[in-house]
């Protein structure tokens, strides 16, 4: 045991005197946390918009009233002929083009539907998705006020509501995708690249070579990084609670023992990864290639899994990451236990098991 | 009950798939003699080292290590020889000080004993100002001569030597010597690899391996006489050669 924390104690020397790896451990998570939560986003906010109207009626002037109203959309500019909407796009001064066809009001209250085109930029294919969203959710509550007025009998009303995020916070997507890159970067990368680290300079054979057993070796070398990205995750949970406003409805306690479960399968894949790989440079190339990418496109962080080609989502279900996100959200957003999440954990678990008895034996196999 | 021999082996092989790295060598080293293990690259010299510091397992035939079985007794090898290797092996992000600590440390030495013997390797070797800084910092032939002493900190029976001189200048390779030469008065047995011939001279014994097989093994003036020829150099052309 006094053994064991005299090599603890060297790692952590080894981790704070590189700045390298602290900037790695503490600038990272905080920089993406703030840069996910401010920058990258799928809110639109103040889109600038034209607006051609042929009809200038008392009701199209109420919905345009409507639209510009909303914090989301500023409305910039009035057209008054067709040649001008094809030139203001291409000047690219606005995102969007609502064209009002003439009479309206009249056809609204006399023949029931009237047309009004949502003409959008799809330069930016997102953007303009969302766009459209927006404008259609604003007049589909015009209307149904509208409705309202007239009592038409046999009406049906769609009325949706959002579960969980009603304010659709992309920062709530973020911070446990964040969490999840941070703790797969810190755990597999970094204990990799200290590993073969070790066996670069040649200070692997001596730790062999001396009475330390293999596997205290490397449970000291993996130790201090389990310390170090449970403190990270409490930095980034911080972050997303004083922050972003991001909700814990469910048990922290739960959320803690999933973080430690990831932690380990990715401590596990570093090791492995250790294993297979002679420099540090190939360890951090492996490392990135083969979990940061995954994680990032495949775990259902930036884009959702069921949108995914069939055999892309087959591939996601072996990435540790993708069942991680959604225990955390499960239990950061819904507020749901064990008791949903059983079959996701139990996953997680299987994994990491897998990982760290494919790692040992890889590992016995080196030494032979 | 006192040993002979701090190394004996015997037949001893290993082999990967079809390919035979050691082919059934046998020597023995004397206790404080400095043996030289020579080899060209990819002779099996670093393999067979490997087999009796006991990090890898021999497919066939015997060895002992200062008095323990290869096979049954690993931990026990260990915790009786000290290793060097070709890329010196401190931690360069350490000071001198916390390299000792640690390394001593993981030979289970208290605290107490490591700061004796480390105040005694830097006065020894005087270098009492620069024990607090970072080996990083320090030139190549003090590194070296820093992971010797770190390497005989547990005062191991054996020390193994796996081209220790690699790269340095022959005026640190001199002075190297001379510390391994005070290593061996004291009753400490030298294992030493090395591609200098002109180290191989400095050995009591040397042995020459090619394609896995002892070729040669005797002192260097033996050797020298047996091959009728002036240098160790020669020797080991004319047997690498074939």
């Amino acid at each position: 045991m006094k053994r064991f924390i005299g090599f603890i104690k060297k790692e952590f020397f080894h981790i704070f005197r590189d700045k390298r790896s602290l900037f790695i451990l503490f600038g990272m998570p905080i920089a993406q946390i703030l840069l996910f939560g401010f920058a990258v986003t799928n809110e639109i906010n103040n889109v600038k918009l034209a607006i051609y109207d042929q009809a200038n009626d008392v009701e199209s002037q109420k919905l345009i009233q409507n639209i510009a109203s909303s914090s989301y959309f500023d409305v910039e500019k009035m057209l008054y002929n067709k040649e001008e909407v094809a030139a203001t796009f291409k000047q690219g001064q606005v995102k969007a083009i609502l064209i009002f066809e003439p009479d309206f009001a009249k056809k609204l209250t006399k023949e029931g539907v009237a047309d009004i085109q949502v003409v959008t930029d799809a330069t930016e294919p997102n953007t303009a998705m969302t766009i459209t969203n927006y404008i259609a959710a604003i007049i589909k509550k015009y209307n149904d006020n509208f409705n309202k007025i007239t009592t038409t009998p046999y009406q049906i009303q769609t009325n949706s509501r959002m579960l969980y995020n009603p304010e659709l916070k992309s920062v709530f997507m973020f911070v446990p995708g964040v969490m999840t890159i941070i703790l797969m970067l810190v755990s597999a990368m970094m204990t990799s690249i200290s590993i073969t680290r070790e066996k670069e300079i040649g200070t692997m054979e001596i730790l062999l070579v001396s009475p330390l057993k293999p596997l205290q070796v490397i449970l000291g070398k993996v130790f201090p990084y389990i310390f170090l990205s449970i403190i990270n995750a409490v930095v980034i949970l911080l972050l997303g609670f004083f922050v972003f406003g991001m909700p814990m409805q469910g048990s922290l306690f739960l959320l803690g023992l999933e973080s430690i479960l990831f932690i380990i399968s990715a401590l596990a894949l570093g090791i492995l990864i250790s294993t297979i790989s002679e420099t540090q440079q190939t360890a951090m190339m492996i490392s990135l290639m083969g979990l940061l990418l995954p994680v990032i496109l495949l775990s259902g962080f930036i884009f959702p899994i069921a949108s995914m080609p069939k055999p892309l989502q087959w591939l996601s279900n072996i990435v540790p990451a993708t069942w991680y996100i959604i225990i955390i959200k499960g239990i950061m957003l819904k507020g749901v236990g064990l008791l949903t999440l059983w079959k996701e954990s139990l996953i997680l678990l299987g994994m990491t098991l897998f990982f760290i008895l494919l790692s040992v034996k890889k590992y016995k196999i080196r030494l032979e | 009950m006192k040993r002979e021999h701090s190394i004996s082996v015997k037949n001893l092989t290993k082999k990967f798939g079809d390919f035979t790295a050691v082919d059934a060598i046998s020597f023995t080293v004397k206790k404080g003699e400095i043996f030289g293990f020579l080899g060209a690259n990819g002779a099996g010299k670093t393999t067979a080292m490997k087999m009796l510091i006991g990090i890898s397992k021999p497919t066939s035939g015997e060895a002992e290590v200062a008095g323990f079985d290869v096979y049954k007794s690993t931990e026990k090898i260990k915790k009786n020889i000290g290793y060097m290797s070709q890329k010196f092996a401190l931690y360069d992000d350490l000071t001198v000080r916390e390299n000792a600590q640690f390394f001593g440390g993981i030979y289970g030495l208290s605290k107490k004993v490591i700061k004796e013997r480390t105040q005694a390797f830097i006065s020894e070797l005087g270098i009492d100002d620069i024990a607090d800084h970072l080996v990083g910092s320090l030139p190549l032939g003090w590194k070296q001569k820093l992971a010797f002493s770190v390497a005989l900190l547990h005062r191991p029976q054996i020390i193994f030597l796996d081209e220790p001189t690699g790269g340095v200048d022959p005026i640190t390779r001199r002075q190297f010597w001379e510390m391994i030469y005070k290593q061996a008065h004291q009753g400490t047995t030298i294992f030493v690899t090395t591609h200098y011939m002109d180290e191989a001279e400095y050995c009591d014994r040397v042995s020459i391996m090619v394609a896995g097989k002892i070729e040669a093994l005797d002192s260097p003036e033996n050797l020298r006489k047996q091959f009728a020829v002036n240098s160790m150099n020669e020797v080991f052309l004319k047997l690498a050669r074939g």
